[in-house]
């Protein structure tokens, strides 16, 4: 279970400092499936950084399973049980696409496991053979290279997982495919699963969305509860469903 | 040979025991020990310190390795090892120079080594650079590598250097005739307040003929490194080199790229890249689970694979 508390980011930039999240207080439970969506400037992709660990709140407190993570870094918090999918995944000159999913799935220091990384790559839809020994250099695809960093996510089975808008780039994959891979980690983890998204496919198999506007929770609920809303432009005044999601 | 000279025979050369083929293995400025085969005949020049190499026309799948250590301190020494390789050979050169100081004096090793390579000879050539020792003396390397290529040839160098060379001038130059091609492959790291610098000059003058340089490198610390290349096309011909490099903490690298097309034929490109590790590659890593330190580690270890 994670829970955020009061939290606040400011972004600087030359016109001055901007509130991306304001006081966001929420709590995502195991066992759940969550999209969060809104518009762009939302402050969707900063949560998803905050709880990751890539952006430090000013104020507000993080709690994972009952424990402060707060003030912890990115590695603990990923030794903690924590997954981030960037939305823009990152290229290596020289390390393999097997080095990568093999420290995803066993850490640093561990045996080959390549019969594991096969798995994880059949099920992104990539061919293991043609993939293995790849470089994940600017030779892949922006998809290739999205669907590899979605199987580093399979790979790692933590008990919180969050995907920065995961379908983009991967048209050419089935959406159902990418569905599966979700309800696949769902099942092996019981964890969270936190996706954000803009693809209706995605809301659609939600347990529960979470609507942000100007960094703040413009409402939560069921789809046919938060969609509309999202549909009509309207969401800055709606200024509900802030709490326990 | 001791322990000592056992230990860099396995870095330079990969040597736990005496190989297979011919070999020439030169310790502290002397032979320790050498073996000709029926195809590969290993003489010592008369003229100047150094061995001739020659490789009957037709020899297929033997190999050749020419290892020098160095475990005395101030033995400064320039050894010239020619190549004779035939027509229609396909072999494998391993060389290489490992040198532990653990006195206070400099020593140095200046390999100068020449190859002619026959028509449509094909040649493996990996050279790897060490140093080691707890000496305040510097330890300085300085090879060349000289290629003539006949015609249909081809060459492929492999040259590594990841530790302990306080100061490396490396110079690989080139002639390549029609239909042949020139391969190199270096990989440096330099740290401390090492100095390594690297310099490319081919000429492509047969019709059909290539050549294609890469470099990758890594500067640390306070070491500078320079890369220089120079490749004239002087016929119908295709060159590329591509030089790579990250640097960190107060390190200096300096490119400096020369192409000159003296045919309209001449296809020419030279890449280059120097930059530090993007900060996104740490943050990927580290929320796999690895420190800044180990994110590093495995990016480096991964960039000079």
């Amino acid at each position: 279970m994670l829970e955020l508390q009061n939290l606040t980011f400011t972004a600087s930039d030359e016109n001055g400092t901007k509130d991306i999240i304001r006081n966001l207080s929420f709590t995502l439970e195991d066992n759940k499936f969550y999209v969060i969506t809104g518009p762009n400037g939302s402050g969707k992709s900063t949560l998803a950084k905050l709880i990751a660990g890539l952006y430090k709140p000013e104020a507000g407190r993080i709690i994972f399973n009952g424990e402060d993570i707060t003030d912890m870094s990115i590695t603990e918090r990923a030794r903690a049980g924590i997954s981030f999918a960037f939305q823009q995944p990152v290229r290596f000159k020289g390390i393999t696409v097997k080095d990568l999913i093999q420290l995803a799935a066993n850490g640093p220091d561990k045996k080959d496991h390549t019969a594991d990384v096969c798995d994880y790559l059949s099920e992104v839809g990539l061919c293991a053979r043609d993939y293995i020994n790849r470089e994940v250099n600017a030779s892949l695809s922006g998809g290739e290279l999205k669907r590899i960093e979605i199987a580093m996510t399979l790979a790692r089975k933590t008990q919180f997982t969050v995907f920065d808008e995961p379908e983009a780039g991967i048209d050419l994959w089935s959406f159902n495919n990418l569905i599966k891979v979700f309800e696949r980690l769902h099942d092996e983890t019981h964890g969270s699963i936190v996706i954000i998204s803009h693809q209706e496919r995605i809301i659609n198999i939600a347990d529960e969305i979470i609507l942000l506007a100007d960094g703040e929770i413009a409402k939560t609920g069921s789809k046919d509860e938060v969609m509309p809303l999202l549909m009509s432009g309207n969401i800055a005044k709606a200024g509900c469903g802030k709490g326990k999601v | 040979m001791d322990d000592i000279q056992k230990r860099l025979l396995e870095e330079v050369a990969d040597l736990h025991e005496v190989p297979e083929g011919a070999y020439n293995i030169r310790a502290n400025g002397a032979g320790a020990g050498r073996r000709s085969t029926a195809n590969i005949e290993i003489t010592t020049k008369e003229d100047k310190p150094g061995i001739d190499i020659r490789i009957k026309d037709g020899t297929t799948h033997e190999s050749v390795h020419i290892p020098v250590i160095i475990s005395e301190t101030g033995l400064t020494e320039a050894v010239y090892n020619d190549f004779y390789i035939g027509e229609d050979c396909d072999i494998t050169i391993i060389a290489g120079c490992g040198i532990h100081n653990c006195g206070t004096q400099k020593s140095q090793h200046d390999g100068i080594h020449t190859f002619f390579v026959g028509r449509n000879s094909k040649v493996r050539y990996v050279e790897k650079h060490y140093g080691e020792g707890e000496g305040t003396g510097d330890i300085v390397l300085n090879p060349q590598t000289i290629v003539h290529l006949d015609e249909g040839s081809y060459l492929e160098m492999e040259t590594v250097q990841i530790k302990g060379v306080d100061s490396t001038v490396r110079v690989t130059k080139g002639d390549v005739a029609a239909k042949a091609t020139l391969v190199v492959k270096e990989k440096i790291m330099t740290h401390g307040k090492q100095l390594a610098e690297t310099s490319f000059d081919v000429d492509l003058n047969g019709e059909g003929c290539g050549c294609n340089l890469m470099s990758r490198s890594v500067a640390r610390d306070s070491s500078v490194q320079v890369f220089r290349s120079d490749i004239r096309g002087n016929s119908e011909c295709h060159g590329h080199s591509e030089c790579d490099a990250i640097i960190m903490d107060n390190a200096r690298v300096d490119a400096i790229p020369a192409l000159s097309a003296n045919n309209v034929d001449a296809a020419l490109i030279h890449e280059a890249a120097i930059g530090k590790i993007a900060g996104e590659q740490i943050t990927k890593l580290m929320t796999l689970g690895l420190t800044e330190e180990e994110a590093e580690a495995m990016i480096v270890n991964g960039f000079l694979k």
